[in-house]
């Protein structure tokens, strides 16, 4: 027995100190990117286009990325939205079998796991079909096939916890499944579904990978769908490679940019669903 | 009464479509990829591909085995740092936590697994990259911090948050009868979790690794940034390796001006989707099988 004690003291011991390193290791990322990027924040970096020689240290920002970076996650939400939607919809008993609904899970849960690099190098071959080259419009295709598992699933997840009595009454009233999934399941599921698409937006908007090789890179804002698109993940990751320390702040400097944007996202993200579930019947 | 009846036919048979779409869709990324990576499946058979370590493009050569080796060492060192770590972690927070220490570390999780992967990917050229330098150069191995090592410990900072939650929600879901009747006996709690909780959620607990193994396979950017890519097989995790992901997304510039190039890249993005995909297909299987179970 003492043995015992000795045993789950030593583990649990071991387990706080496991807990505390997870933890210090976030801390430790967002203390780091918060305090070299704010040492390299300026507003030019925020409203600024990038000047000539901006990579040889030269004067400019990074506002081509965050247009671009907005540009191209909110046309993959518009479009994974309007796919989302009606799949998570469609998931409910009422429009298909149990069995093709889990079916449809599998596929998603699969979905969301392909890595992003993956949907890069397909956005690239529907481009290549297409005939189009790096532009707006490639990485919003290629971003909206990686958002879209994660929305549908997110939403889903909430659809399925409204009641089925709720359903049925709306039900016993004669009304149709399309008049009841609007009236009532939708305003019911609406905060789930609201921070489904934001979570959604927060993947899509810190993704490098996906854009890669189908969003391209400019010093400019795209006037049309078919230029190339400048973007903050690839901000960052561009201006680390260069061998410039001007440059590499600058770096440090969009990284907090993202960073923040990610996070403010997922905070709206939670305040929408605690203010809305007020009005939720559970 | 015709007029609802039709906007509910024609919706249900739109959202079906829908559905559909996303059944398809997994078959549709494969089959295209498979389309683009015909050329040089039919100059080379896959065997030889796979297991060639010759990477010569210019000369139409495309080994991959340097590439696999490369992505396979770095998601295995990421797991061997991260799966302890993790498991133990989870645990606490299932079992002993208090409620509130419980729900707030769901919320660092979640963070954690929203940070975006070039951000991973700077933390550890700023951090990870000069530690790592150091314990090398103590350990009298010459290298530039740009090591194996270094893309195995910010994979194992990414993947945490996929093993701790949902190691978390297995263990949750193993019923609190079991749990009880093995404290009556007088054991320790930890007694009880090793020998029935743990028991109860095997598998589900390996599905957890299964998916951390998955999300460290496919990840690209943020280990490209400080594993060095080099395309030879790493001796020691001191040495530079270049794993799949990486070798994809550093030659799309490249890969039209050179014959089977862009081919050759169509396939190794084919085999990174069978492969984590394949260990999703398996992970979740057994993860429904557990919800549906209890």
């Amino acid at each position: 027995m003492r043995r015992q004690i000795i045993e789950e003291k030593i583990f649990k011991a071991l387990m706080i100190a496991s807990l505390a390193t997870v933890f210090l290791a976030l801390l430790a990322i967002i203390v780091i990117i918060v305090a070299r990027g704010a040492k390299a924040m300026s507003i030019d970096m925020i409203i600024k286009l990038p000047e000539g020689g901006y990579y040889l240290g030269k004067g400019g920002g990074v506002a081509n990325a965050i247009v671009g970076s907005l540009l191209l996650t909110g046309g993959a939400s518009i479009i994974s939205l309007a796919l989302a939607l009606p799949i998570a919809f469609a998931l409910q008993r009422e429009y298909i079998p149990r069995r093709i609904a889990r079916v449809t899970r599998l596929a998603l849960d699969v979905l969301w796991g392909t890595p992003s690099i993956v949907y890069g190098a397909f956005g690239f071959v529907i481009m290549v079909y297409l005939g189009i080259g790096a532009s707006l419009l490639g990485g919003i295709i290629a971003l909206s096939l990686l958002m879209l598992p994660i929305m549908t699933r997110a939403m889903e997840e909430i659809i399925r916890m409204v009641p089925m009595q709720l359903k049925e009454i709306s039900y016993s009233l004669g009304t149709t499944r399309l008049e009841t999934t609007f009236s009532v399941v939708l305003r019911q599921a609406l905060p789930g579904v609201c921070t489904a698409a934001m979570l959604a937006f927060g993947r899509g908007i810190g993704d490098a990978a996906s854009i890669l090789f189908t969003a391209g890179y400019t010093d400019s804002i795209p006037q049309a769908l078919d230029e190339p698109v400048a973007s903050l993940p690839l901000a960052v990751f561009f201006q680390i490679l260069t061998p410039l320390p001007a440059v590499q702040d600058r770096a440090y400097a969009s990284a907090l940019i993202l960073l923040l944007v990610v996070l403010l996202v997922n905070l709206v993200a939670r305040l929408l669903s605690a203010r809305f579930s007020r009005n939720i019947i559970k | 009464m015709k007029r609802r009846m039709a906007k509910d036919t024609l919706t249900g048979w739109s959202m079906k479509a829908a559905v559909l779409f996303a059944n398809l869709l997994v078959f549709l990324v494969a089959l295209g990829l498979l389309y683009k990576a015909r050329p040089i499946l039919a100059s080379k058979s896959l065997g030889h591909l796979l297991t060639s370590s010759s990477w010569h493009p210019l000369k139409g050569e495309f080994g991959f085995y340097p590439f696999i080796v490369g992505t396979v060492e770095a998601t295995l060192l990421s797991m061997v740092l991260a799966v302890p770590m993790c498991l133990l972690a989870a645990i606490y927070l299932a079992e002993y936590a208090p409620r509130r220490l419980r729900e707030s570390a769901h919320i660092v999780i979640d963070l954690m697994a929203g940070i975006p992967s070039v951000i991973y990917g700077l933390f550890g050229i700023i951090v990870v990259v000069p530690i790592v330098r150091e314990i090398g150069l103590a350990l009298g191995k010459q290298n530039t911090g740009y090591t194996l090592l270094s893309g195995g410990v910010i994979l194992a900072i990414m993947v945490a948050p996929v093993i701790i939650s949902v190691t978390m929600e297995v263990l949750r879901s193993v019923p609190a009868e079991a749990r009880e009747t093995a404290l009556a006996l007088g054991i320790t709690r930890w007694a009880a979790i090793k020998h029935v909780v743990l028991r109860h959620s095997m598998h589900g607990v390996l599905s957890a690794i299964v998916l951390g193994f998955a999300r460290a396979f496919g990840e690209t950017i943020a280990v490209m940034m400080v594993i060095g890519n080099v395309a030879r097989i790493p001796r020691s995790v001191f040495d530079p390796a270049y794993p799949l992901p990486a070798l994809i997304a550093n030659n799309y510039g490249e890969m039209m001006s050179v014959p089977l190039y862009d081919s050759a890249l169509m396939l190794a993005a084919l085999i990174l989707l069978l492969v984590v995909g394949g260990f999703h297909l398996v992970a979740h299987v057994i993860l429904y099988r557990i919800e549906k179970r209890w």
